[in-house]
Formats: structure tokens, sequence, C-alpha cells
């Protein structure tokens, strides 16, 4: 056990003075990010306007209206979605030890898809209240079906067989979604959801998923010490005297209402989860108590930089903001899937 | 007679089944003595229309394309020497799908192109991507790595699919739903023109596949083996796989992003005939058949009179088996 902990103090190099730096600067930039997205778009806006709409609001201005009830709610949702996202995907690739670990590859998003897909088919009258609990629950089942897989396979869980399970997974859900989608004639609608888009974000939909989402910050953040010691395996963490099904099990929810909050309100996002605990394990080491919150603003600010690349793209369409990801993703998860050979090979 | 040559007879006949309930079902029904009748020349001209203008090519486009999926996942389980692999997962069907929305975007008319432009478009876009993605997993030294086939398949689908919807989202809404019912796997290409397109690719690599039985065989053991057993590997392998993803693109381009096929259809062909690839070939092309024809079917005759695809069919009980596979496996 003393040459346990003694190599995990080598290992974990973390740099506290550096997620101190991230946190500064990542909350300092976001602010300045949601200014600069409210005043890009459609109608363009100085950033004195956007001063003015905030302080001294004057319901008598198209521009004021404009910031207030879209580009200020839209622009919240961005960071709030973001890190949603990349929390989740931090404590998964620190509980499964899965550098390919995503709530988008793992099936999670596509279960809250296919949720959504039914409520909007056959109950369409729902609050969006309920919508964010069944996106909730169908992110529970995809996750439950891919682990429960994995956990069953005569190997145990390895990363090739979660991608996998994951894949199958998604496969089956995106097909009943897009199945029920052609069938109701709710095609292209469901499509724009389907890969995830911040522009219909409105403030009542935003009051209800504030506080679900930092709710579940604040646990993820409760989490940290705990999931940094699973993160150097599982006999580690119980010699240690940790509870490991305990914090699984807490993990497992946690990440559950982050993605099925996030995905409620934007569509299923993938890869924002995989890339964001990189860089943020790259800067800050691989201390959880820092690589979460340091995940929280970094994925906040890469998911409002997206969305305004999303709409500068190609005006006055927008892109959506998932196939923006999914672009800068592949690459990204091909690169670490081929730096770590021995794993994948 | 061993078992293993009962096995095939018997597939055949199930296949004669499927295709008894296929010609039965949809929305105008036909009793089994009618059918009898058309087919020997002595039905109504509204029979005739139904049997061999809607129903009897839809029917051969389906048998094809499902024996082309399969045979292809059987070639290319083997090479890869991963069970889990399937041209849906490396991003044949993808590749196949972008390639027709570019088109679709690009030509706003392309629906109404020669019928079989989109299937070629097709079939070179799952060419690109095939080639790809095994581009990526070949190491210098170590070849293809099989594990590393399956992740780079993911992820470079999930690349083409975000590329297809940017694209998708363009298209007026027409296309856009004719695009999205293409790429959910329907048997859209029915008519006599798609069956005489595909039927050469199906049998001519089937027949190909069949002469590489004994190859097959010593590429299951691995490459070290392989070359033991006097089989120059890499040739071997790139052959077979050029023939694989043929196979994938060409049924695909008829039938649409239909996964899990080339999956199911070889791994149940192993288990009722054995290892060897001189009855696994023909048992994985015959069940491969037998499953899309039988999805189609089924796709059709539920939701009277609206459709289910055969593709969501086909995940619906794929996906499980998939996941099933998958916790039996050791590795």
């Amino acid at each position: 056990m003393e040459t346990v902990i003694r190599e995990i103090d080598q290992k974990s190099s973390s740099r506290p003075w550096a997620a101190v730096l991230v946190l500064v600067f990542g909350l300092s930039a976001i602010l300045f990010s949601i200014a600069a997205s409210i005043s890009v778009g459609a109608a363009d806006i100085r950033l004195a306007t956007v001063w003015d709409a905030l302080f001294h609001y004057d319901a008598r201005q198209t521009a004021h209206a404009v910031i207030r009830d879209l580009r200020l709610p839209r622009s919240l949702a961005d960071v709030l979605v973001g890190a949603g996202f990349a929390v989740a995907g931090a404590i998964m690739q620190g509980m499964t030890r899965n550098p390919l670990a995503d709530a988008g590859l793992l099936g999670i998003n596509a279960g809250s898809t296919l949720a959504v897909a039914v409520c909007f088919a056959f109950f369409s009258g729902l609050s969006y209240q309920a919508i964010i609990f069944w996106s909730f629950c169908g992110a529970a089942v995809a996750a439950a079906l891919v682990y429960g897989v994995s956990a069953l396979s005569r190997g145990g869980v390895t990363p090739i067989r979660l991608v996998l399970a994951g894949a199958a997974v998604s496969a089956l859900f995106t097909s009943l979604s897009e199945g029920i989608a052609i069938h109701f004639q709710l095609s292209q609608e469901l499509a724009f959801w389907f890969v995830g888009g911040v522009a219909g974000v409105k403030w009542s939909q935003l009051k209800l998923l504030a506080p679900w989402l930092v709710s579940a910050f604040v646990f993820a953040l409760l989490l940290g010490r705990s999931i940094t010691l699973l993160s150097f395996g599982e006999e580690v963490a119980a010699g240690l005297g940790q509870k490991t099904k305990m914090v699984k099990l807490a993990g497992a929810i946690v990440v559950l209402m982050l993605a099925g909050g996030a995905v409620s309100a934007v569509g299923p996002i993938g890869f924002v989860g995989l890339i964001v605990p990189h860089l943020a394990r790259f800067v800050v080491g691989v201390d959880y108590r820092y690589v979460i919150p340091c995940s929280a603003v970094l994925g906040g600010l890469l998911m409002i930089w997206a969305d305004i690349g999303a709409r500068m793209i190609n005006p006055p369409y927008e892109t959506p903001i998932g196939v923006l990801f999914a672009l800068i993703g592949v690459p990204f998860f091909l690169y670490v899937s081929r730096k770590r050979k021995g794993e994948f090979a | 007679m061993s078992r293993r040559r009962m096995v095939i007879p018997f597939l055949f006949l199930c296949l004669l089944v499927i295709v008894a309930i296929s010609l039965h079902a949809g929305a105008s029904s036909m009793d089994p003595m009618e059918v009898v009748k058309t087919l020997v020349g002595m039905g109504t001209a509204q029979q005739k229309l139904i049997l061999f203008e809607f129903r009897l090519p839809r029917m051969l486009v389906a048998i094809l394309a499902g024996a082309g999926l399969a045979l292809s996942g059987c070639v290319i389980q083997t090479i890869s020497r991963n069970p889990l692999a399937d041209p849906g997962l490396l991003g044949i069907s993808t590749g196949a799908g972008v390639a027709v929305v570019l088109y679709l975007s690009l030509f706003p008319t392309g629906a109404d192109a020669p019928a079989l432009f989109l299937p070629f478009l097709a079939f070179i876009g799952g060419a690109l991507a095939a080639g790809l993605v095994f581009a990526l997993s070949y190491e210098r030294q170590q070849g293809l790595l099989p594990g590393r086939i399956v992740l780079t398949g993911v992820a470079v689908a999930a690349g083409l699919s975000a590329l297809m919807t940017v694209l998708s989202l363009r298209l007026s809404r027409e296309l856009y739903q004719f695009a999205a019912v293409w790429l959910t796997g329907s048997i859209w290409g029915a008519t006599w023109d798609y069956v005489w397109a595909l039927l050469p690719w199906v049998m001519g690599l089937f027949l190909f596949a069949s002469y590489k039985a004994r190859v097959l065989d010593a590429l299951s053991f691995g490459e070290t083996i392989a070359t033991g057993l006097g089989a120059a590997v890499t040739k071997e392998q790139l052959q077979l796989l050029a023939a694989a993803v043929a196979l994938a693109a060409a049924s695909v381009s008829v039938s649409g992003g239909i996964g899990f096929i080339g999956l199911i259809a070889p791994h149940l062909a192993r288990r009722l005939v054995g290892a060897h690839h001189a009855y696994v070939v023909p048992a994985s092309a015959l069940l491969g058949a037998c499953l899309l024809l039988g999805a189609d079917t089924v796709g059709r005759a539920v939701l009277q009179p609206s459709e289910i695809h055969a593709g969501i069919v086909v995940a619906i009980v794929g996906a499980p088996y998939f996941l099933y596979v998958l916790a039996r496996s050791a590795r």
C-alpha cells in the first residue's frame, strides 16, 4: 500500500495554481464571451447597446428586447450546457478510467433523444419540466444498458467494450427516434434538435434547467476527491478505505443529471465531454478536485465560442453546433485512441 | 449427410418460406393460390402489375442486399479477426449517405436522376469512407489492428454523420423526407433496374468469397499462422477487403443505411455450421437474405398502411443481439 500511495503522489502531479489561473481567467473570459455572443447575430448590435440593455433596459427599443429575451438566455444556456457536458465527461472518464468516455459516445445522449422524441410524438402537450425528467430517464436507461452489458462480459469493463456497447445502443435508440420522427412527420423539426441547437432556449426553460444543473455541479465538486481515487483503479480506492460502489452510484447519478438536463435543452451534443476533460487534465493534472471545476469553466467557454462560430460560418443560417463539435471531436478521438496504442490495439 | 450440409438446404427452405409470406403480405393482399396463378401467367392485369412490378423486384432487391451485407460482414469479421466488426460500424453506410445527400444538395432536382446514378454515388462514398477507416487503422509493423478498426470506424461514422446532417438540413422539405427515408434504411430502389444492377455484384463477389474460402480459413487463425500456411497475407487481405467494401457499398446503395445484418448473419452462420468458410460463406449469405427480406416484410405488414423501414426493424432485432454477443465476448 505504501508504494501505491507513493506512486499516486508521483503521478498526481496536480497543479493547484494552474487550476486557480484557469478558474479566474476562464470565468472572466466567459463574461467577456457572453457579451461578445450577445452582440453577434442576425441583427448586429453594438457592445454599448448590450450594456444599456442589461443595465438601463428600455422596453421600447427592439434591440434591447432581442438582447434580453433571445440572446441573453441563449448565451447563459451555452455556458450551463457546455459545463454540464464537460463535467459529465470528466466524471465518466475518471470513474471508468476510459479516456474515450463521453455522453455522446456512450449512448447516453441517444437515450435522452429517444425519450424526447417520444414526448414530442405522443405527449405533445408536456411541460418543459416533464421533458427534462423524461430525458433524464432516457439517459439512465441507455447508461444502464451500456454499462450493464460491458460489466456482464467475461473480461469486465474495458474502453473498447464501452465504446462498442455505446455505439450499438446509440444505433438502436437513434433508429427508433428516427422511426418515430419519420412516422409522425417530425423529421426536420426534430433533426435540428437532434444535432444540437441552442437557438430556441427561452427564459422559462433556463429557469428550470439552471437549478437542476447547478445542483448537479455541486454534487460533482463534492465527489472530486473520491473520483481522483477511483481514477487510480478500484483496488487502490478500496484499499484506501473508499466505498467504491457508493461513489460509482453517486457519480452515475450526477452524470445522468448533467447529460440528461443538457440534452433536454439543446439536443445530443457529443464530443464536448470528450475533449474538455483532456484539456483540463493537461493543464491542472490528475486531481479531480481541480479537473471538475476547470472542466466546467472550459466547457462553458468552448460551447459559447462554438455557438458564436455556428452563427458566423454561414449567416443568416445557423450551422448546428453539434456538427461543429463532431468535426473537431472526431480527429481528437482518433488522436486519443492512437496515442494509447497498447490499450486499443 | 453431416449436420453442416443439412443447414444450407434448410436455410434455403427458410428463405422460400419468407418469400411466400412476403408475397402474401402487403397493402393489397393476395392469397397463395392467386400468387401461383399470377406467376404462371393466369392472373388479372392488376395482380400481374402488383406482383411483377412492385413485389417481386422489391423482394429480390431485399434478398440481394441482405446477402451482400452479410457476406461483407463475414469477410470483414474474418480479416479483422473481430467478431463485432460490421460494414455499418465501419462507416460504409454513412459514407454512402454523405455522397447521396451531398449530391441532392448540390443538384436539388437530383431525385429524378437516372435510377442507377444514386447507387453509384453511394458506392463511391462508401468505398471512400471504408478506405479512410482502414488507412487510419493500419500500422506499418503490425498490419491491421482489429481493435483500432472498430474505434476508428465509430469515430469516422460520427464525423460523417455530422457532415450529413449539416447538408441535409439545407434540403427542401420534400428532398429531406426522401433523404431521411433513404438513410434509415428502406428498400427504396425497388424496380427491375436495381435488381439487374445489384445481381452481378452480389453473385460475382459471392463466387469470389467462396473461391477464397480456404484463404479466409487461414486468415482467421491470425497473420502469423496464415503466413505459415502459405497465404500472402497482405495481398489477400487487401483483395478481400476490396470485395467486402464493394459488396457493402453496392448493397447500401439500394437499401440505405441498414446496420447489423453484416454482424448478425455471419455470427449466426458460424454457430450453425462451424468455422469452415466453405460453409460459413453460403450460410451467411442465406441468413442475410432471410433477415432483410423478413425485416422488410414485417415493416410493411405491421403498421399498415404506413411502413416501418426495414433498417429500423433490423436495428430493433440487431442491437440487442449485438449487445448479447458483446457481453459474451472474452476480449
